[in-house]
């Protein structure tokens, strides 16, 4: 029986409360939820709707320079806020790259860094999956799975976490508000996700009942306007996953690299953030030799996890390439094709 | 407008005034406001719902169902298993003949491929139904799936398409690969692709008696008829179908499919009207897909690049329990003189839903690889692949020997080329790039497609006040034949649009033939201007019969038919409206009928084919492989064009369906358990937008005075054939890497 409760809290403290409740889940843009439900994918016996709560839907600048995103916050509303848009173009055009427009018009802030996986096997209930039903074993393990996880994976599941948003601002130190039950508490977004271990079912770190609130950026982020890109690999040009996608940005003086951030998407449970290699582009020119040793590094633990190690040289490319874009500045207006390589030159060696 | 001089068209009817115009869609405001109505959005008094439950197994057998907790569920009415559906007529596995495919009607508990339907669940609501089917919880006895073109035993079939050989053979093959002196020898490999309308499978179903009515959309409301009838074993005539648009069929929405059967079963039932729609993943079995294909090609030359062989074979699949095999090999048939050719089929039985006709079934596939394979010929030849084409243009069908009835393939390549700008295009690959660095390629390819022609009949009326009426049962499944049809039929009638009615789309009109093969506008067209042509005859008797009128004496084909008026044809000064002839001889209206089909005589004298080229440019990312096609061009020649924006509009159709063919469709099929895993539109990609910017098709000339009356060619799916190839090419010529897997993949391309 599909059978759910349904409630519309009308304050963050119902809104909570509500949420604590086992099998309870939260509603916003709904633009993944539904087809989930739907499909007999997920079943929460509760649904929240927050879609109304009051005040998490502002853009709200800090007096340190840096920004607090409320959760309700739609996708194409904070591409399109354009002091945003100029201090973070990378995450503008991650947002910009992802899904359809109208997906856009609905998806939230909150929903999209909640967003499931597109493993097949997770989405088709005859398959097994631990994701869906801890323990039944993971079809996607010789299965059809050449889009699936090089990193991080396990035995247990070798799905990968869809989201473009969340590669640049993993990139770039977001923080992720959440309210819950116990009260508030604030968690780097490079933590946030789970990787799959022998728990896949566990994909967050976040607690029953505790509901986001707003991602966050600080200022130093801002930094790195000039030279920051987001470059997404698809199997059609737009209105497709990423096969995998790379953030890219940089500090530049001069002819140094005073500082690096270097995300990959498409190829974990979670947005993967090569450190030591943001590391080795330290004080180093941004020049092709260099870039390619930092992306040497940032595969150097990949593995397949099936008929995907293409997506091995794939990321080491991109990565390449996300940080030649970088260098070579942030262009003045987000591409027609966001995102995409076919927006602008190469400026590899 | 230019009267056109056609061989076989009664003299007195003056073609021009209405064909050939661009006239928009007569349904496009109903269509653009949401208030076309298709069949799903029927809702008779009293109807209920039905919803499938379908096999997730591909083998086996269904052992429990728990009929008794969807019967509790509040708001089921009745839960349809094979132990309480109603005995059909006649045997749903019987195949009387071979246009009769075998259907899953819960005749008993074997599945023979995933979302199989294995029960249905009616219920007064959608939500209950859908509920209800979710609670059957059905219990397999699962045996393993033979999932991939080596998993079984291969076959020759006793035929391919729709009934022809398997194996044909012009001239010695191995003596002319023997003399050649450049040879290659290639396999090509096609996915199985799955039809994916727009709109899904549905029905409206309401018995009065044995009187039924139906709301569901099809490609061949007769033959439909015809099925359900003997199905039921209720006379056709007693079937009253609905069906003015389809939101596309592709081919798959032609033979009244299983689960609209099953959606009729329910009603009967019930003893109250039942709509049933397919769910998306549910169009993932039950009504049909193309096959998979590894085609194997092996071409040969001689020193001056003149093919010596050519030899097509092809390996695909088919169901378990029927038969319909890919006639791709057949694509290499009509194209390139060649003084031996041969192609052939085998094909293995697979545990899936039985393939069926899909846009160009046979053509697309093979056509892909038959103009990859060319353009290896020529590289091993040193040749330029227009050259090459041109230097084997065959002059008569190569095959048969017959002449062509018309075909204008170089003129298609002469302005295709020109407008493309392919005379600048370096021979060896890898040679430009843009501005950003991507690498350009350039590739094309021949289209072909047969000019075919069902039976069609029709029938017309001409009113005292000066109006007409034709009515034929025909389909418009998006292509426009709402518009192109009542065009043929204003020009039959000699009157102007406004003044002509034309009544389509249901099944009590006279049977236009099956919308399908691209036989459409020709067939229904044919016997719409024979309609026109008997009642124009009947009017001009009473006209050149009666003293009073000032035609008289003026026979049949001294007679022009134009604006609502009969002129002398040899003195236009002496002409009267219909009206005046209707009125003086006491009649409300006087009626026509006609008939359209191929002409046997012409059939056995000449090779009927459309023709076209198609240049692509692509852009490749260099690291990454990520193609994108920045230019598509095609010219083709087709026949007369009814109008000429409909006619665009399918051939940007059919050369979108190309790049989808070529870069992107592909059923991903779990290899262990049959499942199709990307069934949605999400995952199964075809292409947005973006994926193309600049698409062009340029209308070439061509008059063809034996196709029919009209000189129509069809143009619903040449749009595919030479596109699909021509991009496979153009992305060699931008990397030097030959892919001979479609999809064309990035994984594939990725050390280009």
């Amino acid at each position: 029986m599909n059978r759910f409760e349904y409630a519309r809290p009308a304050t963050l403290a119902e809104a909570v409360a509500a949420g604590a409740v086992p099998g309870a889940a939260y509603l916003a843009g709904g633009t993944n939820l539904m087809d989930l439900m739907k499909g007999g994918v997920m079943h929460p016996g509760h649904l929240v709707d927050i879609s109304r709560l009051p005040g998490l839907d502002r853009i709200e600048w800090l007096s340190d320079g840096g920004v607090r995103i409320g959760a309700l916050v739609r996708n194409a509303d904070l591409a399109h806020e354009t002091k945003f848009a100029r201090q973070f173009p990378a995450v503008a055009e991650a947002l910009l790259s992802g899904a359809s427009a109208q997906l856009r018009n609905a998806a939230t802030v909150g929903g999209n860094l909640l967003q499931r996986t597109r493993c097949a096997y997770f989405y088709d209930t005859a398959s097994a999956c631990n994701k869906r039903n801890p323990g039944a074993g993971c079809d996607a393990v010789g299965g059809e799975n050449r889009l699936h996880a090089i990193l991080g994976w396990s035995e247990h599941c070798i799905a990968t976490n869809p989201s473009d948003f969340c590669v640049p601002l993993t990139a770039l130190d977001a923080v992720v508000e959440l309210q819950g039950p116990a009260g508030r508490r604030a968690i780097p977004l490079e933590t946030f996700h789970l990787l799959p271990g022998s728990t896949p079912e566990r994909e967050t770190m976040m607690q029953q009942g505790e509901l986001i609130t707003a991602v966050c950026l600080p200022a130093e982020a801002a930094r790195f306007a000039g030279n920051a890109r987001y470059l997404k690999i698809r199997e059609r040009t737009s209105y497709a996953f990423a096969v995998v996608s790379a953030a890219a940005a940089l500090r530049l003086d001069g002819e140094t690299i005073v500082e690096a951030r270097i995300a990959l998407g498409g190829v974990a449970l979670k947005p993967w953030r090569p450190r030591t290699a943001e590391a080795m582009l330290a004080g180093a020119r941004p020049d092709p030799a260099v870039f390619n040793r930092a992306a040497e590094t940032a595969l150097a633990g990949a593995k397949a996890s099936g008929d995907n190690a293409f997506k091995i040289e794939l990321a080491r490319r991109i990565v390449v390439r996300a940080l030649a874009l970088a260098a070579a500045g942030t262009p003045e207006r987000v591409p027609a094709l966001p995102a995409s390589p076919f927006a602008g030159a190469i400026t590899h060696a | 407008m230019p009267e056109i001089a056609l061989s076989q068209a009664p003299a007195h009817i003056r073609m021009g005034s209405s064909i050939g115009q661009s006239l928009t869609r007569r349904e496009g405001v109903l269509k653009t406001t949401g208030t076309a109505r298709f069949a799903a959005d029927n809702h008779p008094p009293g109807m209920v719902y039905a919803v499938l439950a379908v096999s997730s197994i591909a083998r086996g057998r269904v052992t429990s169902l728990d009929v008794a907790a969807a019967k509790a569920h509040s708001g089921v009415i009745e839960v349809m298993t094979p132990a309480n559906t109603p005995r059909l007529a006649q045997d749903p596995d019987a195949k009387l003949h071979p246009f009769m495919f075998r259907i899953e009607v819960l005749q008993n508990d074997t599945v023979r491929y995933v979302n199989q339907p294995i029960a249905v669940v009616v219920a007064e609501t959608l939500e209950a139904a859908t509920e209800g089917a979710l609670l059957l919880a059905p219990a397999y006895e699962t045996e393993p799936a033979r999932t991939g073109l080596d998993s079984n035993d291969s076959f020759i079939p006793q035929a391919v398409g729709a009934g022809g050989p398997a194996e044909e053979t012009h001239g010695d093959v191995d003596a002319g690969l023997a003399a050649a002196s450049a040879r290659i020898e290639a396999v090509y490999e096609t996915p199985a692709q799955y039809h994916n309308a727009m709109e899904p499978h549905s029905v409206v179903a309401a018995w009065d008696g044995n009187t039924l009515s139906l709301d569901m959309p099809t490609q061949a409301m007769a033959m439909t008829q015809g099925r359900i009838a003997g199905l039921f074993g209720i006379a056709p005539e007693d079937i009253h179908i609905r069906s003015p648009f389809l939101g596309g069929g592709f081919g798959s929405k032609a033979l009244g499919s299983g689960p609209q059967v099953l959606g009729i079963i329910a009603a009967r039932l019930v003893g109250r009207p039942v709509k049933l729609v397919l769910r998306r993943e549910q169009m993932f079995g039950p009504v049909g897909h193309r096959a998979p294909t590894r085609q194997t090609m092996r071409l040969g030359t001689d020193d001056q690049g003149a093919l010596t062989a050519l030899s097509h074979h092809v390996k695909t699949a088919t169901s378990t329990f029927d038969d319909f095999i890919e006639p791709a090999a057949n694509a290499s048939h009509a194209l390139y003189a060649s003084p031996a050719i041969k192609t052939s089929h085998e094909a293995v039985r697979l545990d899936t839903g039985t393939p069926l006709f899909m846009r160009a079934p046979g053509e697309a596939p093979g056509s892909a690889a038959l103009e990859s394979a060319i353009d290896e010929m020529a590289l091993a030849c040193g040749m330029d692949p227009l050259a090459f084409r041109l230097k084997n243009y065959a002059e008569v069908e190569p095959m048969s020997g017959k002449p062509f009835s018309s075909k204008a393939l170089r003129q298609c390549y002469e302005q295709g080329a020109e407008r493309f700008g392919w005379a600048a295009r370096p021979l060896a690959p890898r040679q430009m790039r843009d501005d950003a660095g991507m690498l350009v390629g350039w590739g094309m390819g021949t289209a072909v497609f047969p000019a075919l022609m069902f039976q069609g009949h029709a029938r017309a009326v001409l009113r005292q006040d000066g109006t007409g009426v034709v009515e034929i049962g025909a389909h418009d499944m998006g292509q426009g034949a709402w518009t192109a049809l009542a065009q043929i039929a204003a020009d039959a009638l000699g009157l102007d649009p406004d003044q002509t009615e034309f009544r389509s789309g249901t099944s009590d009109l006279p049977d236009a033939g099956i919308a399908g093969g691209s036989a459409h506008t020709a067939t229904a067209g044919a016997a719409i201007h024979d309609a026109g042509g008997d009642v124009i005859a009947k009017l001009a008797d009473l006209a050149t019969g009666d003293q009073r009128s000032p035609l008289f004496g003026a026979n049949n084909a001294g007679v022009i038919a134009r604006g609502g008026r009969l002129y002398r044809r040899d003195d236009e000064a002496r002409s009267e409206s219909y009206t005046d002839i209707l009125t003086r001889a006491g009649h409300a209206e006087i009626e026509g009928r006609g008939t359209g089909a191929s002409d046997p005589a012409a059939l056995s004298a000449y090779a009927m084919y459309a023709h076209g080229a198609v240049f692509a440019e692509v852009k490749v990312d260099p690291d990454f492989g990520q193609v994108r096609v920045t230019r598509l061009v095609g010219a083709f020649a087709a026949g007369t064009v009814v109008n000429p924006r409909m006619v665009r509009s399918q051939y940007y159709g059919g050369m979108i369906w190309g790049v989808s063919f070529a870069l992107h469709e592909h059923a991903v099929m779990d290899k262990r358990t049959g499942r199709p895993m990307n069934p949605n539109l999400a995952e199964y990609h075809v292409p947005v937008n973006a994926d193309v910017p600049n698409i062009e098709a340029i209308l070439v000339e061509e008059r063809d005075v034996h196709v029919n009356a009209l000189g129509i060619k069809g143009v619903g799916e040449i749009g595919i054939t030479g596109t699909a190839g021509a991009i496979a090419n153009a992305v060699w010529h931008a990397t030097g890497v030959r892919v001979r897997r479609f999809p064309i993949t990035l994984d594939q391309l990725i050390g280009a």
